[in-house]
């Protein structure tokens, strides 16, 4: 968890703070106490979860519930594996649709931040605003228009479609980081290139790619998360039970067969449907957190 | 123009063809349909067919449609209690958790996990947690003494309220605590140095330095907050399906109902293009915000 510490962060300042507050041993133990009180509270309810999903199906609806389990089953996963077309669609689903969202939002932010981070250009800045401008707007407000067009050319119901959407969200965000990576790098290495007579597309190519490697991750990462959570426009254009993403998928599994709930089925749903956001936390928590850092507030 | 002229124009302008395709894919898929957007709410557009040019007749209706006005104010509101929690609880974790010692980075690490799992995974997790027959957060609140009985969450609307806010704040509150932590580790750099020889207890910091200091974040925070509310849906959907009788719409649920429930695309564009204005007013302050800043 260090990472999150590399948000500007100065060790050594802050340990001036806590001194500087007249820390003394029992606050700091407190302090701690308190700490740990909160890691439990947030933790909690995945916990919770987790251990409804591991229950057997008649111990997950039972009332009142149990914190423990009594017993031990695999069932409700299995449900969830075998639900309607089958848990592999959804996903297979799901993760085409991200990597198409995370190939066009690189493929479209890459070039853009270069542009913008390396030439002289008329409007340049025109240009920037424009390209931010989705921010403005809310794409909720875009779905109507978007839905029309997208039934008459065939991306109703579609993953690439979907990803359109997706990048919507996740362009400005991409372009802003991938400029501000541009920028950070030295002229030297650019002017080296050319007096290698490689033109400017070389010179992304071998000087700016592999410089500007932590942005790329950051940006397919939040790309990645981004659009394996997107809920609505999942809802609206993916309508056709086979074309389902895992969000829209699990609420049919809410709404089960005969109308009663499959409280651990959809227990296992979410522990499912959370995991890869949760292990690429983990896994990638410096790019994370300094993307979230660099974009949330420009 | 040889073919010498056209690669000269072409490195001339390399910056430009660079980003030109970022620029299209906005202008196809931002712009027009914002432009279709206002073109289609001065039509009867459905999605059954329709599509005659009816003036402002919609427009008009939306002023009188009370669900309408009922889900705007609902949104507020919900707006209006959930942002002083966020923004109030996020500070007091970034004050807890800003020193960067193992156990308050791990801390941080956990609040903000939640940051980046589903809304739609969360709102069913906590729809679970509520429910009066199976529901755990009851059973912990009656056992503890809180509760005397498991209660029933989504059959009142300030009780689903409260239960939405809660969830909610359980989903999103590292968001706002990590731009604090990051906000007051930088003042702490700068000026954390010079706050110690002028002595003074830790309160006192918070409130003369600290707080003054991070005004601008907590401002910037809100505003992205604000308009994160504003713009709720998800949660509703899953968790209260607009019940009790239609009254916890939000204005986004309320414009997929009209539009994707009802067919009535005409009309939801009205409504969409009602909210579009409502949230440019807070986005553009978070612009003038943002670029009047010096960069952090």
């Amino acid at each position: 968890m260090t990472a999150l510490a590399e948000g500007g962060a100065r060790t050594r300042a802050a340990e001036h703070v806590s001194r500087a507050a007249g820390e003394s041993r029992p606050v700091r133990y407190l302090v701690g106490a308190v700490c740990v009180f909160i890691c439990v509270l947030m933790l909690s309810p995945i916990v919770l979860s987790f251990v409804a999903s591991i229950k057997s199906p008649d111990e997950a609806r039972a009332s009142p519930p149990t914190y423990l389990p009594h017993s031990f089953s695999l069932e409700s996963y299995i449900k969830v594996f075998e639900f309607q077309a089958g848990l592999w669609t959804y996903v297979s689903n799901s993760l085409l649709v991200a990597t198409l969202t995370i190939v066009i939002c690189l493929g479209l932010a890459v070039p853009a931040g270069y542009g913008l981070a390396r030439f002289r250009m008329p409007f340049k800045e025109a240009w920037f605003i424009i390209l931010l401008a989705p921010l403005m707007i809310p794409y909720q407000a875009l779905l109507v228009p978007l839905y029309l067009t997208f039934s008459k050319v065939g991306l109703a119901n579609s993953h690439l479609g979907l990803a359109m959407v997706h990048v919507i969200l996740q362009l400005p965000f991409s372009i802003y980081l991938m400029r501000n990576s541009f920028e950070s790098i030295p002229r030297e290495l650019e002017e080296a290139a050319k007096v290698d007579g490689s033109n400017s597309f070389q010179t992304l190519r071998s000087i700016f790619l592999p410089l500007a490697m932590p942005a790329i991750v950051t940006v397919a990462l939040f790309a990645f998360i981004a659009s394996w959570n997107e809920f609505l426009s999942a809802l609206i254009f993916m309508n056709k039970e086979t074309s389902f993403t895992v969000p829209v998928m699990l609420v049919s599994v809410r709404s089960g067969k005969f109308g009663a709930v499959d409280w651990g089925s959809l227990q296992a749903g979410v522990i499912l449907s959370i995991l890869p956001c949760v292990l690429i936390y983990l896994l990638l928590q410096k790019y994370y957190v300094a993307g979230f850092l660099n974009g949330a507030v420009k | 123009m040889g073919d010498a002229g056209v690669v000269r124009a072409l490195r001339r302008n390399a910056g430009f063809l660079y980003v030109l395709p970022a620029l299209a894919f906005v202008g196809f898929f931002v712009i027009w349909p914002l432009i279709q957007l206002v073109q289609i709410s001065l039509t009867d557009t459905s999605l059954l067919g329709g599509g005659k040019y009816v003036g402002f007749e919609n427009y008009s209706k939306a002023f009188e449609d009370k669900a309408f006005w009922r889900a705007l104010w609902f949104t507020a509101r919900y707006t209006v209690f959930i942002t002083p929690v966020l923004m109030g609880l996020g500070f007091a974790l970034a004050l807890l958790t800003s020193a960067n010692r193992p156990l308050q980075q791990i801390t941080r690490g956990i609040i903000f996990l939640p940051v980046v799992i589903g809304i739609g995974s969360s709102s069913l997790l906590w729809f679970w947690l509520f429910d009066q027959q199976v529901g755990l957060f009851n059973k912990i609140l009656v056992d503890i003494g809180i509760l005397s009985e498991p209660a029933v969450w989504f059959t009142k609307v300030d009780m689903a309220l409260i239960a939405v806010i809660i969830s909610i704040t359980w989903k999103v509150i590292g968001f706002g605590m990590l731009l604090f932590v990051a906000g007051i580790q930088s003042i702490n750099g700068e000026i954390g140095e010079a706050a110690l020889i002028d002595g003074g207890n830790y309160w006192q910091r918070v409130w003369y330095i600290i707080l003054p200091l991070s005004l601008r974040v907590i401002l910037l925070t809100t505003l992205i907050s604000v308009i994160g509310s504003m713009l709720a849906f998800e949660q509703f959907y899953i968790m209260t399906g607009g019940n009790p009788r239609g009254q916890t719409f939000t204005s986004v649920y309320w414009i997929y109902q009209n539009s994707f429930i009802s067919f009535k695309l005409g009309y939801g564009a009205a409504l969409s293009i009602i909210l579009t204005i409502i949230i440019l007013v807070f986005s553009s302050l978070q612009v003038i915000l943002s670029n009047r800043s010096p960069s952090q």
